[in-house]
């Protein structure tokens, strides 16, 4: 008798005991994040022990950072997983996504966890252009992370052999045209400026310095046809054909870098985060200057921000908004922004020794930083993808020649309107 | 009872079909008659609506004119190198497996792969295209970036990458033909030339259905290259139907459209292949 009780007493007690157990499993937080990486170079390998190092500063926490492609790739796999009902908590996505996973009703706004003073006062502490993209309606539905902007990489080399000072890019756009002839010789161009791939991107550049913005600030209206816009189109044209000092038709946004590195042109407009890569592989003398100004300076801002998805727990989100934090941090910021060449995203992160002492050591790093206050959003409306793809078909068929400037974009602009109507 | 046992048979077969080919087709074909919906704005039966706005869309018919011209373009040049190459290699000539080979050697390259070396080849004075015509003092050619050039760009690079392929069946059906039907138009004093005609190129016409089916449905199924080369620019200037479904279905999340682009792919592919098995079946000589 007494050795059954004992048996059952122990049977309870180890029962218990691997409730305790599973209890003490269930609590620790499952997380997926997907991330996408846009430019080349061993990025994944970062951004994992970034979040090794999250799950060791917080062992109740677990995270699977998958690796999704390209932004167009995470996107997609991120809102196919939400359908399969197995989706992440969380992912880095493009920035401009946002109408759309409003619209299918895949995220919530940071506003809804961030209650606390202390949490509001952190939600203000990153550059302000950075936060344009994520917020609508109100509300702040992306935290940045991977952001960047376009600047103009130019070859101190060529500056000197026709007679420039190679400290003194062009600053304006008169000065572009002026420089940009000298710096053509039969070898090589004076100035390339992508136009596959994200056309519309370096149009918004473009537009910001002739005093313009693409669309306004919810989405729902663009300006492509005003007179301003199609200046900047005309002016990228005239690049061209008028002053020669680009090439015909359209530029290979994937080859530029090597036409760069090559020295086929002296100065070319690209992202922040081809700085590493063209800093280890240049073999001449190479400077990174602000966009020019038109009527002022200006670019669009680029890259990826962190989004919460809706279907999560309360305890999910709790943890997502820690994970957000840590990867947004400022030693982490400068940490990634050393390693590849984008921007830190907050005024603190350019405070961290770390990162103080590379840009004062590698100057070009503060180039984009300092650029941020003349930033503006990168284009992003409803129906962004067909929106955008109107823009880019304008951008191209004016710099190959099939239409004029003013007739492109006011059939863009037309079409445009007819997209977003319902959205009004 | 023999005819349940036939049937378990194809079950196998038929289970896979049916998922993965007619099932797909058919719940295509559906949500094409329906609108695109968000969470927001719930899908709605819209009849034919969605082939209305197909109708309506200028880019549609740059694409249908573009997929047309690289069919054109692809099919009859890669037979016609495909044929011309077997007839070479069949023959006893010094190197011949190598040279084989290196006919063979683009197709088993990857189209992305081959993609990114061509995008090199075609890059505006760094490319190799460039650099030999500089070496006759030519100038470099924007040739991706020119909306006239671009489509021609990717017609050759996919007719050096397709006729290999095809000269593989050429060469295993010129390996079937008996020696004794040239020993035989040798007697009779027939030129090679009528030989070739008259003899060879007739009994390769069941190949050549073959290869022309192939070469077809290629033609509107290759996109591979689009990703890498040119993104369907500039301004849709080398945009192809399949990948304008892509673009409608993952850039712009219209999976509507997308549904309705693919099922007129559907019916365009399924009208060729009954001409080709009925009309010109008729005409090819079996043996």
């Amino acid at each position: 008798m007494s050795k059954r009780r004992y048996l059952l007493t122990l049977a309870v007690v180890l029962l218990c005991l691997f409730a305790l157990a599973a209890g003490v499993q269930a609590e620790k937080t499952k997380l997926t994040m997907y991330y996408p990486v846009a430019v080349g170079g061993p990025l994944t390998k970062i951004v994992d022990s970034m979040v090794a190092d999250f799950v060791k500063a917080n062992p109740d926490v677990d995270v699977k950072a998958i690796y999704a492609g390209n932004y167009n790739d995470a996107r997609i796999k991120a809102l196919a997983a939400l359908k399969s009902g197995k989706p992440a908590q969380l992912s880095v996505m493009f920035s401009i996504d946002i109408y759309d996973l409003i619209e299918q009703d895949a995220i919530i706004p940071f506003d809804d966890l961030l209650t606390t003073d202390g949490d509001k006062a952190w939600l203000n502490s990153f550059y302000p252009a950075l936060m344009e993209n994520g917020r609508t309606l109100g509300k702040t539905w992306g935290i940045p992370f991977q952001r960047s902007t376009i600047v103009m990489y130019y070859n101190k080399d060529m500056f000197r052999k026709a007679g420039l000072d190679p400290e003194k890019p062009p600053a304006t756009w008169q000065e572009l045209v002026e420089m940009g002839k000298k710096l053509t010789t039969p070898e090589h161009y004076g100035l390339m400026i992508p136009s596959t791939g994200y056309p519309y991107w370096m149009f918004g550049a473009l537009a910001k310095q002739n005093g313009e913005v693409l669309m306004d600030g919810d989405g729902k209206k663009t300006f492509f046809a005003n007179p301003g816009v199609i200046e900047a189109l005309q002016f990228w044209l005239d690049l061209s054909k008028k002053h020669g000092i680009m090439p015909k038709g359209t530029i290979e946004w994937g080859t530029l870098r090597q036409n760069f590195l090559e020295g086929k042109t002296a100065m070319m407009w690209h992202s922040t985060g081809n700085l590493t890569v063209v800093k280890k592989k240049a073999k001449f003398d190479f400077g990174v200057a602000m966009l020019p100004a038109g009527k002022m300076r200006g670019t669009p801002t680029g890259g990826g921000n962190f989004y919460i998805f809706k279907k999560t727990s309360p305890a999910e989100r709790k943890a997502a908004m820690r994970l957000i934090k840590f990867m947004t941090s400022p030693e982490r910021s400068a940490e990634w922004s050393i390693k590849t060449g984008y921007i830190g995203i907050s005024p603190a992160a350019y405070e961290t020794p770390a990162l103080k002492k590379y840009v004062e050591e590698f100057p070009p790093a503060k180039v984009a930083r300092d650029q941020l206050k003349y930033a503006t959003a990168e284009l992003s409306t409803y129906q962004t993808g067909r929106v955008r793809k109107l823009l880019d078909d304008a951008i191209q068929a004016a710099l190959t020649g099939k239409k004029s400037p003013e007739k492109a974009l006011k059939e863009a602009q037309a079409q445009a309107e007819r997209l977003l109507k319902p959205y009004q | 009872m023999m005819g349940i046992y036939a049937w378990l048979l194809l079950l196998p077969a038929s289970v896979l079909l049916v998922t993965f080919t007619h099932y797909p087709t058919v719940a295509t074909f559906i949500h094409s008659l329906f609108s695109n919906g968000t969470v927001i704005r719930p899908s709605r039966f819209v009849g034919l609506d969605n082939y209305r706005a197909v109708m309506h869309d200028p880019v549609f018919w740059k694409v249908m004119e573009n997929t047309v011209l690289f069919a054109l373009g692809t099919v009859p040049a890669s037979i016609a190198l495909a044929l011309l190459m077997a007839v070479w290699v069949n023959r006893r000539i010094p190197g011949r497996a190598f040279v084989r080979l290196s006919y063979f050697t683009p197709t088993i390259l990857p189209m992305i792969a081959v993609a990114n070396i061509w995008l090199f080849f075609y890059t505006p004075d760094i490319g190799l295209l460039d650099q030999i015509s500089a070496l006759f003092g030519g100038h470099g050619h924007n040739w991706l970036g020119d909306s006239r050039t671009v489509l021609w760009c990717l017609i050759v690079m996919t007719i050096w990458k397709e006729a290999g392929f095809f000269m593989i069946f050429y060469l295993a059906a010129l390996q079937t033909h008996s020696p004794e039907l040239e020993e035989a138009a040798r007697l009779e004093g027939a030129s090679r030339g009528a030989f070739f005609w008259r003899v060879t190129f007739p009994l390769l016409m069941p190949t050549t259905l073959f290869v022309f089916i192939n070469a077809t449905l290629n033609s509107f199924k290759l996109v591979d290259h689009l990703f890498i080369l040119t993104k369907g620019g500039p301004d849709n200037a080398s945009n192809l139907l399949l990948y304008y479904i892509y673009e409608n279905a993952f850039s712009f999340f219209d999976t509507a459209s997308a549904a309705t682009l693919t099922v007129i792919l559907l019916a365009m592919l399924a009208a060729m292949a009954i001409v080709q098995f009925t009309v010109l079946d008729k005409r090819i000589h079996y043996r």
